[in-house]
Formats: structure tokens, C-alpha cells, sequence
């Protein structure tokens, strides 16, 4: 059987008819999670808004567990493996590795998810996505999780596998292109949690069979972290490669040196999983120094890596733009941008979210002290939302529009709607982020059905200051609903109804054309300072960062002294 | 579309750095160096910190040491529940239990004297979460955490539970009295 394969005559992408049905039927499965994820997110924004407190206790932590794990795993693996094939396959015009093995991994994946969600829907399992121990899950909570997990293994082979099926039928020259390498990374880190996510969550179940009668719950702790924040940093990864791609697909932009890009990658695979320890510094029984070194990525190297992107993606941006005659002041480059462009706008707002809020909130609270008054607080998912929906979820969005009328054909429907739901959805999950960590710092928990404490042998109440930050969160939480949900609407309905493209697109059984190196920069390429305004917006960064790090220290310094 | 395509050098680790992204390492490098240092230098300088000290433990060995201190030290009943209110001598060693869905004793602690406050829980995992300074830490079964703490503002202090414990997770309070001498 010869492999068939069709260029799209818009992209000049290269799809290989299995890799393409299989992205297809990922993303699709992706997008219809994220649909029931959102929903649950916005029974959980309506159950943590004061004012408004929609649903009994229970029902409230039956549905924020589905929440964690249909929006964090569940959609965002799905579409990490549409992702990986399309980074494989598609960039790589090569013919994916064994589909019918990509296949089985999308079933166990599908089939996994509905375990664990008739799971958590018959109600003795809402033990949180993180399922701590020795709080008990039904066994099948744990065996539909590790079931995923295999499916998303295989799919991660099957991305290494048709690296080396284009390296040996040589369908492209020199090394694989920046994007994919982004790719190769993410698959690299996915292999170490999904190993992670074994060690623990096999043991777990055979104790909630009955096997074993005992885990040590830090152990789990530990262990299930390395799943559990490393599977975010598969998403960095995932999305910073994203990121590139866009900033190629609408502008053309060149990398401003792959050697500084790549390296920033590897950065991200030497030390990005160390990151379990951040959920673990104020735990009894782990050593000091242990929690110093990873909760820093062994003294911030992954952390660097992200700052590096943070500026390279930009500069990209400007270099091309200035190629392009946008050379008055330092922004004009990024003024005359395609604002109205969902892929481009869904992407930079990706990129300004995650990185100032997302990523600042996130170092300072990984500061071993400092996490004594951030832990379990509702900053953590004031920290995480920003992080995981807006940057990485809001960056899929953004390829998704980008793929919608080249994988399926169809013209997006709604375009109007479609130009403001990044700036919807991004902004509005930015600033219920925002407003979150606002509430955090004033000691609201997270995972909590009533701030008020009705019921309680004894009372407490927090501050008007606390409560207003929550019906504020609420307020921006339903707004990045809308947000979210605009996007569902949209993207399913150009799926559906969508005009479809004529185009001359046929399969064929002739072998793609290879893959040639990119052509050599021009001249000017670091020879100076290339990208002013973008220089800039870091050191606006950098002020913030430093900024708001010493304002938590100075928090920090006015509790009770202890040691 | 170069992100998209094979770098044009065969060797990539060649290619030139620019002076912005040069620049921009070099800064980046140097913060988040500080950033590592500080750590260390708060542990030694600053006066908040959580030093790691910890046991193991069992929910019959700590809640015995809870309960000697409770027979010891109580000096009246409170809330409908009757907790006890427990007022050990300033610099002694305090135990406090979690467990669903209770903090238990009632402490009494006595303003700018150091205590050394042991914390477990008695069945699943909790949050220590002190209110209103909002310091936090996690309660593991099967460890306990040992902190030593100097309160230095008198006043009633409230610990929420803040790990998620069950359906009754938010009436898990408990109560800290500081005095003054």
C-alpha cells in the first residue's frame, strides 16, 4: 500500500492522509473536552462567587474534580497529540509512524477519560484531580487515568518513531525545523511525567483494590507532582513551539537564532521537571536544600529558557515587521500588527499572559519561603489559570483557527465574533487570575466550598476587601466562559457549516517534494540591535518581575517569625 | 517560515547571537541567580522560614502527646463543642491535631514567646492555614511538622483547613488565642 499524501494549496503544508485524519479526530476530541471542561469551570466561578454560590458542597467538589481533570489532562493531552503529529508528519512531510498504533492510543486515551469521568459522575471519587492519599477513590478514578496515560504514551512513541522514518526516507534536509524540535521537547517531558504518573498511580490503584495497604502519602506527593506540574510543563513546551509556528505562519519571522531558541529548549529538558517540588515546600519530612534547588530548576535555568522565548518570539515578530518597512519608534512594528487576526492576537495575548502574570506569580510563589503564605490558597489557581488557560489553551485556540480551514477545508464562520474572542477570553481569564491572587494574598483558600464557613463550630470572616476579589473573579471568571465558549461555537460551527474551500487538494501516491533548508538570513541578522521595542517590552518585564518579587518578601516578612 | 523549516546552517550551534538576545541572557542570567541566592540568604538572615524539621509519627502515638498536653493544660471549655483551651508554659512544646473536620485544641499562646508547634493530622491530609497573617503549611499523615513560631501580635488567630477533606471541609476551623503577658 503506497502512502498518500496532499499539499494544501494556501499553506503549502504537506498532509499525509492517515496523520491528517488522526490530527483531525485528536483536536476534534480535544475541542469537545474543553466545551465540557468550560462548563464545569463555570459551575465552579458560580459556586465561588459569594453572591451567587450555585451548588451544594458536595456536587461543588464532584464538579471541580471533573474540572481539573477534563480541562488540564483530558483537553489539553488531546490536543498536545494532534499537535505532535502534525509537528512530525505534517512539518516533517513524512508518512506518521504505524497509525494503526496511533489509533489504539487515541481509544485507550478516549476510553480512559470516559472511565474516569462515569468515575467521578457516580460520586465516590471527588478526591480532586491531585487524589491525595489516603482519601480513597473508586479503582476505576485510577485505572481510567492510567489508561489515558498509556494511550498518550504511545502516541509520544509514535511522534519519536516518524522523527526517525523522516530522517531515514529523508524527506528533509539538514536538522529538524525549530518547531518541531519544540515538539520533540514537550515529547520528551511527556515521557518522563507519563513514567511519573505510572509510578504512582499504578500503586494507587492496586491500594484502592485492595493490594497494597499502605502509601505514604508525602511519597505520593512527591511522585504524583512529577506527573502533575510536569504535564503543565508539557504545555510550555507545547505552547512556546506554538508560539514560533504562529509567529512564522502570519509573519514570517525567522527565529532570531536558532542556536539561542534551541538551547533554550534543551534548557527546558534538563531541568523544567523539577518543578514537583513546588507543591511540596511547606510539607513535612523533604530537606531544605532539596526544596531549594528544585523548586529554582536547579537555580532558575528553566526559568531563563522561558525568558529567552519571551524575547525571541517577540524579536521575531519585530525583525520581520522592520523587514517589512515598520520602522518608526520602537512599537510601530507592533501597533500596525494584525490585531484582528485571531491567530496572531490569540497568540501574543497568549504570550503577554502567561508571561506576566503567569509566570511571575508562578516563580515568586515557587520561592521556598515565600510559598508560607501563597500555599493552597485560591492564589494558586489565580496563578495556574493565567498560565495553563491563557497561555497555553489560548495559544492552541489560536493554532486551531490557523487549522480549521486547512485540515477541514471550511472557511470560519462568525469571523467577526471570532477577532474578539482571544481579547474575550484571554483577558478576561487574565484578569479573574489577577483578581484570584488578589484574594489568595488575603488567605482565601482554594478547593473551598464556603468562605463564610456556615456549619463551623466556631466563625471566621475574612475582610469586605476578600469578598469583593471574589465576585470579581467571578465576575472576569464568567466572562473568560463566554470567552471560551465563543471559541467552541465558532470552531465547531466552521467545522459544520463552514463554507467549504475549492481547492485543487487531491491525494495522490506521488512522494512530497523534500523538505529544503530554510534560505541563509540576510546580512543584517546579528549584526546589531535588531529589535529595540522588544528589548524594551522585557525590561518592562524584568521592572515588574523585581517589582512584585521584593513586594512579597516584604508580605512575608511581616508574619509571625518562625523557623 | 523559518520556525517551519530546517535551519539553513547544517550546524545550528553556530549561528550568531544577536546583542539583543546577548544582552537580554546576560540579565535574565543575573536575576535569576539572585533569585537562587536569596533563598539560602533568608534562611540564614530572615526570620520566616521553615527550617524542614519533621517526624514520623502515628495518629495514636501524636494524639497521645495532644491529649497529655490537653489533661495538663486546659484552662476552660469553649464553643458549644466544649473544646478545650489549652495554655502551655511559654517556650514548651505544643501540639495541635487535625483531623475531620476539626482543629483540635484550642491554644493559648502568650505574645513574643517562642513555642514549638507540632502539627499532624489524624486521618487524611490538611491545610494549616493561619488567618489572618495567612501563613500556610501541609499536614501529612504519618508526619509531624514541627515549627517553631513566636507570635509577635496578640489577638485571635483562626486556622482554616485549607486541603480539600471531604464534604465538611469548610467547618474545619480551629482557633489560636494570643495574650499578652
Amino acid at each position: 500500500m503506497s502512502e498518500q499524501f496532499r499539499t494544501c494549496p494556501q499553506s503549502g503544508l504537506v498532509f499525509h492522509k492517515s496523520a491528517e485524519t488522526l490530527i483531525k479526530w485528536n483536536a476534534v476530541a480535544a475541542v469537545v473536552f474543553l466545551a465540557v471542561g468550560g462548563l464545569l469551570g463555570l459551575l465552579v466561578v458560580l459556586t465561588r462567587w459569594p453572591a451567587v454560590h450555585l451548588l451544594p458542597a458536595d456536587l461543588f467538589y464532584q464538579v471541580l474534580t471533573g474540572h481539573g481533570i477534563v480541562t488540564l489532562l483530558v483537553w489539553i493531552i488531546f490536543f498536545e497529540v494532534a499537535v505532535l503529529y502534525f509537528c512530525s508528519s505534517t512539518l516533517l512531510r513524512c508518512r506518521l509512524a504505524t497509525p494503526k498504533l496511533a489509533w489504539l492510543a487515541f481509544a485507550l486515551m478516549l476510553g480512559g477519560a470516559a472511565i474516569t469521568a462515569v468515575a467521578i459522575l457516580q460520586g465516590g471519587s471527588s478526591v480532586m484531580m491531585t487524589s491525595y492519599v489516603p482519601m480513597p477513590a473508586a479503582p476505576h478514578f485510577y485505572l481510567g487515568l492510567i489508561l489515558f496515560a498509556v494511550g498518550a504514551l504511545i502516541a509520544c512513541f509514535i511522534f519519536l518513531g516518524t522523527l526517525v522514518v523522516a530522517k531515514n526516507e529523508r524527506t528533509y534536509e539538514g536538522s529538524i525545523p525549530l518547531v518541531t524540535f519544540g515538539a520533540l521537547t514537550a515529547c520528551i517531558i511527556a515521557i518522563f511525567t507519563i513514567a511519573s504518573g505510572a509510578i504512582i498511580l499504578i500503586p494507587t490503584f492496586l491500594w484502592s483494590v485492595g493490594y497494597i495497604s499502605n502509601i505514604d502519602p508525602l511519597m505520593y506527593r512527591i511522585i504524583w507532582w512529577a506527573m502533575g506540574h510536569s504535564s503543565q510543563q508539557i504545555n510550555v513546551s507545547a505552547h512556546v513551539a506554538v508560539w514560533y509556528a504562529i509567529a512564522a505562519i502570519v509573519f514570517g519571522a525567522r527565529p532570531m537564532s536558532e542556536r539561542v531558541s534551541r538551547g533554550a529548549f534543551l534548557l527546558y529538558i534538563l531541568f523544567l521537571q523539577l518543578a514537583s517540588a513546588h507543591h511540596i515546600l511547606v510539607d513535612p519530612g523533604v530537606g531544605t536544600e532539596w526544596k531549594i534547588f528544585n523548586t529554582s530548576y536547579a537555580m532558575y535555568l528553566a526559568v531563563l529558557a522561558s525568558m529567552v522565548h519571551g524575547l525571541t518570539i517577540p524579536g521575531s515578530i519585530e525583525v520581520a515587521q522592520r523587514e517589512k518597512g515598520y520602522t518608526n519608534g520602537l512599537f510601530e512594528w507592533l501597533r500596525k500588527a494584525p490585531w484582528g487576526n485571531p491567530v496572531f492576537s490569540g497568540m501574543f495575548i497568549s504570550l503577554i499572559g502567561f508571561g506576566f502574570i503567569g509566570g511571575i506569580s508562578g516563580v515568586v510563589m515557587g520561592t521556598e519561603q515565600i510559598n508560607l503564605i501563597i500555599h493552597n490558597t485560591i492564589y494558586v489557581p489565580g496563578h495556574f489559570h493565567p498560565t495553563v488557560a491563557v497561555g497555553t489553551t489560548l495559544a492552541f485556540m489560536a493554532l486551531t483557527y490557523f487549522l480549521v480551514p486547512v485540515l477541514f477545508r471550511r472557511e470560519l464562520v462568525l469571523q467577526g465574533w471570532a477577532k474578539w474572542q482571544p481579547y474575550l477570553f484571554g483577558i478576561g481569564t487574565s484578569l479573574m487570575g489577577l483578581f484570584m491572587m488578589g484574594a489568595g494574598t488575603m488567605g482565601v483558600s482554594r478547593r473551598h466550598w464556603d468562605m463564610a464557613f456556615s456549619g463551623s463550630a466556631f466563625s471566621f470572616e475574612y475582610g469586605g476587601a476578600a469578598y469583593m476579589m471574589m465576585g470579581l473573579t467571578g465576575i472576569f471568571g464568567v466572562v473568560s466562559v463566554i470567552g471560551g465558549a465563543s471559541f467552541i461555537i465558532i470552531v465547531v460551527g466552521s467545522i459544520l457549516f463552514g463554507k467549504k474551500i475549492e481547492d485543487k487538494s487531491e491525494y495522490g501516491t506521488a512522494r512530497p517534494p523534500v523538505l529544503q533548508m530554510a534560505p541563509p538570513a540576510p546580512a543584517h541578522h546579528g549584526s546589531g540591535f535588531v529589535a529595540p521595542g522588544t528589548f524594551v517590552l522585557a525590561l518592562v518585564f524584568l521592572a515588574t518581575f523585581v517589582v512584585y518579587y521584593f513586594l512579597n518578601w516584604m508580605y512575608l516578612s511581616s508574619v509571625w517569625p518562625m523557623s | 517560515m523559518s520556525a517551519l523549516l530546517p535551519p539553513s546552517e547544517r550546524v545550528w550551534g553556530n549561528q550568531p547571537l544577536d546583542k539583543v538576545e546577548g544582552t537580554w541572557i546576560l540579565i535574565a542570567l543575573v536575576w535569576c541567580l539572585f533569585m537562587f541566592f536569596m533563598m539560602p540568604y533568608w534562611h540564614v538572615f530572615g526570620k520566616q522560614n521553615y527550617s524542614g524539621e519533621a517526624y514520623r509519627t502515628t495518629p495514636q502515638a501524636f494524639s497521645a502527646k495532644v491529649d497529655a498536653m490537653v489533661d495538663k493544660y486546659t484552662v476552660r471549655h469553649e464553643t458549644a463543642r466544649e473544646f478545650p483551651v489549652v495554655r502551655p508554659p511559654a517556650g514548651s512544646d505544643v501540639y495541635l491535631l487535625g483531623r475531620l473536620w476539626d482543629w483540635y485544641p484550642i491554644l493559648e499562646l502568650e505574645k513574643n514567646q517562642t513555642y514549638r508547634l507540632h502539627i499532624s493530622s489524624m486521618d487524611w491530609q490538611h491545610g494549616f492555614s493561619l488567618q489572618p497573617i495567612n501563613v500556610n503549611a501541609q499536614i501529612v499523615p504519618g508526619y509531624q511538622m514541627t515549627l517553631t513560631i513566636t507570635p509577635d501580635k496578640s489577638g485571635e488567630y483562626t486556622i482554616v483547613c485549607n486541603e480539600y477533606c471531604g464534604v465538611l471541609h469548610h467547618t474545619m476551623l480551629g482557633k489560636i488565642y494570643v495574650v499578652d503577658r
